[in-house]
């Protein structure tokens, strides 16, 4: 395959950037669209041009470190895909592909494609997490989970963090992300102790990030690529209400 | 953190409101065209004077008419509000960017809709309730009615109706069924039927409404 790239090349986060475009050539079509890059990253090296930088890591779909915006879409136009993920047999020969890095304010470029997105970092902080002691793991039938809740708070747990959500909404709103933390530990035993005052600092803490407000257009559950559910949104605002309403501050 | 506060400021408060508000003002709707459709009484307009003169009278519509206005106060403001701030999170926006494919389209328009449904407020107001309510001019409501949508704007007034109605519906047919995911209520076995509820409601209710218009406006010529 031969293809046109469009990429946004970006010096650091203080540069103005702009677009370049790249021709890659003999690309086969069972490679990623990682691997694409990597080709066309050895060719800039052979060049002696400078490299796209882009985030990645276990290649695999499962850490959430990759993410571009491919043709005006998160992780490319496959649903329920990491970019790691998307092979080249979706373009056709002779396609022109934009790739721009996340866009929002909270997630500033940091260098080309790879954007900075420790503002998740600093809500999980906030409070996605239970206070336990550590020690070895307790006996796994002394804490009943109803099933449903299990299947429900792991699907929730699928997140990576990719971001994703946020690049995807007209809002740069995160909430997919803060709701599907909250939820995963709302429905466990293990969550209930920190529940109210968990979902009350994480939602302050995006808010102070800078992240835009949900109109509930869904893009975010449409372009996840864990596929996880809006109804995680709702359940944050039912435990949003719920806290606000008995914090008794 | 103080709960009235919260709801104004935080991100997830503010469509507690919306959401509210909007399920509020769905219900005026309901309550406005359910009277209105008197008009359609072949009574020369007498149970629409009556009906009209209750609802200008009765301190019980008196107290609910701020009610109104605190519905709609909050509803357009906070909507303005969100917008801003949704702007603001992403300064630097995609060269391309394929919404299409991953939302609806009346869910992205919601500030565009609601602006001119906005406007349409403004005017109709201005025709019946200012005038009625304050200017005090001698004619009945029915005749107002009447004229207005057969003879008002050189002939148009009446268009003008029937659009502001379209956008009403694309607005509603967003909003009916995300007020519910705002305030939390979103269920595998009931939020389908929301959603088709939502698309009724968005399509009967204006519908309604446009039909006096359209009614009164064509009446004229085939008498």
């Amino acid at each position: 395959m031969d293809l046109t790239l469009k990429i946004w090349r970006q010096k650091d986060a203080q540069s103005e950037g702009r677009f370049v475009t790249y021709q890659v050539t003999d690309i086969s079509p069972d490679m990623s669209f990682l691997e694409m890059l990597d080709v066309l990253n050895e060719d800039l090296i052979r060049k002696g041009e400078d490299p796209v930088a882009f985030d990645h890591d276990c290649r695999e779909g499962i850490c959430g470190a990759c993410g571009l915006y491919i043709n005006g879409r998160a992780h490319g136009p496959l649903k329920g895909t990491t970019t790691c993920q998307l092979h080249m047999r979706h373009f056709r020969d002779g396609d022109t592909i934009v790739v721009e890095p996340w866009r929002a304010g909270p997630f500033p470029v940091i260098k080309d494609l790879v954007v900075d997105r420790s503002a998740l970092d600093r809500i999980l902080r906030a409070g996605g997490y239970i206070s336990v002691n550590t020690g070895s793991a307790p006996e796994a039938n002394s804490i009943p989970v109803p099933k449903e809740a299990a299947d429900e708070a792991f699907d929730a747990a699928t997140c990576i963090g990719c971001g994703a959500c946020v690049a995807a909404c007209k809002n740069a709103s995160a909430m997919l992300f803060v709701a599907a933390k909250v939820s995963h530990l709302s429905l466990l035993p293990q969550g209930q102790v920190e529940k109210r005052q968990r979902v009350l600092r994480m939602v302050a803490q995006m808010d102070e990030e800078g992240f835009g407000n949900c109109t509930n257009t869904y893009a975010c559950e449409a372009e996840c690529p864990k596929e996880i559910s809006v109804s995680h949104i709702a359940r944050m605002n039912r435990e949003y209400l719920a806290a606000l309403l008995t914090s008794g501050k | 953190m103080n709960t009235i506060r919260a709801l104004f400021t935080v991100s997830v408060g503010k469509k507690i409101v919306m959401g509210l508000t909007g399920l509020f003002l769905c219900l005026f709707l309901l309550v406005h065209l359910s009277g209105n459709l008197l008009l359609f009484k072949h009574d020369g307009g007498a149970a629409f004077n009556e009906y009209s003169a209750f609802m200008s009278t009765s301190w019980v519509i008196r107290i609910m008419e701020f009610v109104l206005l605190f519905g709609f106060a909050f509803h357009i403001v906070e909507g303005v509000v969100l917008t801003i701030q949704n702007r603001r999170a992403r300064p630097h926006r995609y060269a391309l960017n394929d919404a299409s494919s991953n939302s609806d389209w009346t869910s992205r328009t919601m500030f565009v809709t609601g602006s001119i449904v906005f406007v349409f407020l403004v005017v109709h107001l201005n025709t019946f309730f200012v005038r009625h309510r304050f200017l005090h001019v001698q004619e009945t409501m029915y005749d107002s009615v009447v004229h207005a949508f057969q003879r008002g704007w050189n002939g148009w007034y009446w268009a003008f109706y029937v659009v502001a109605m379209v956008l009403l519906a694309f607005h509603l047919h967003h909003g009916f069924q995300s007020a519910f995911q705002s305030l939390g209520l979103n269920h595998k076995r009931y939020t389908p039927l929301i959603k088709k509820l939502g698309l009724l409601f968005a399509i009967i209710v204006p519908a309604g409404f446009a039909s006096m218009p359209i009614y009164f406006h064509f009446q004229q010529f085939v008498k």
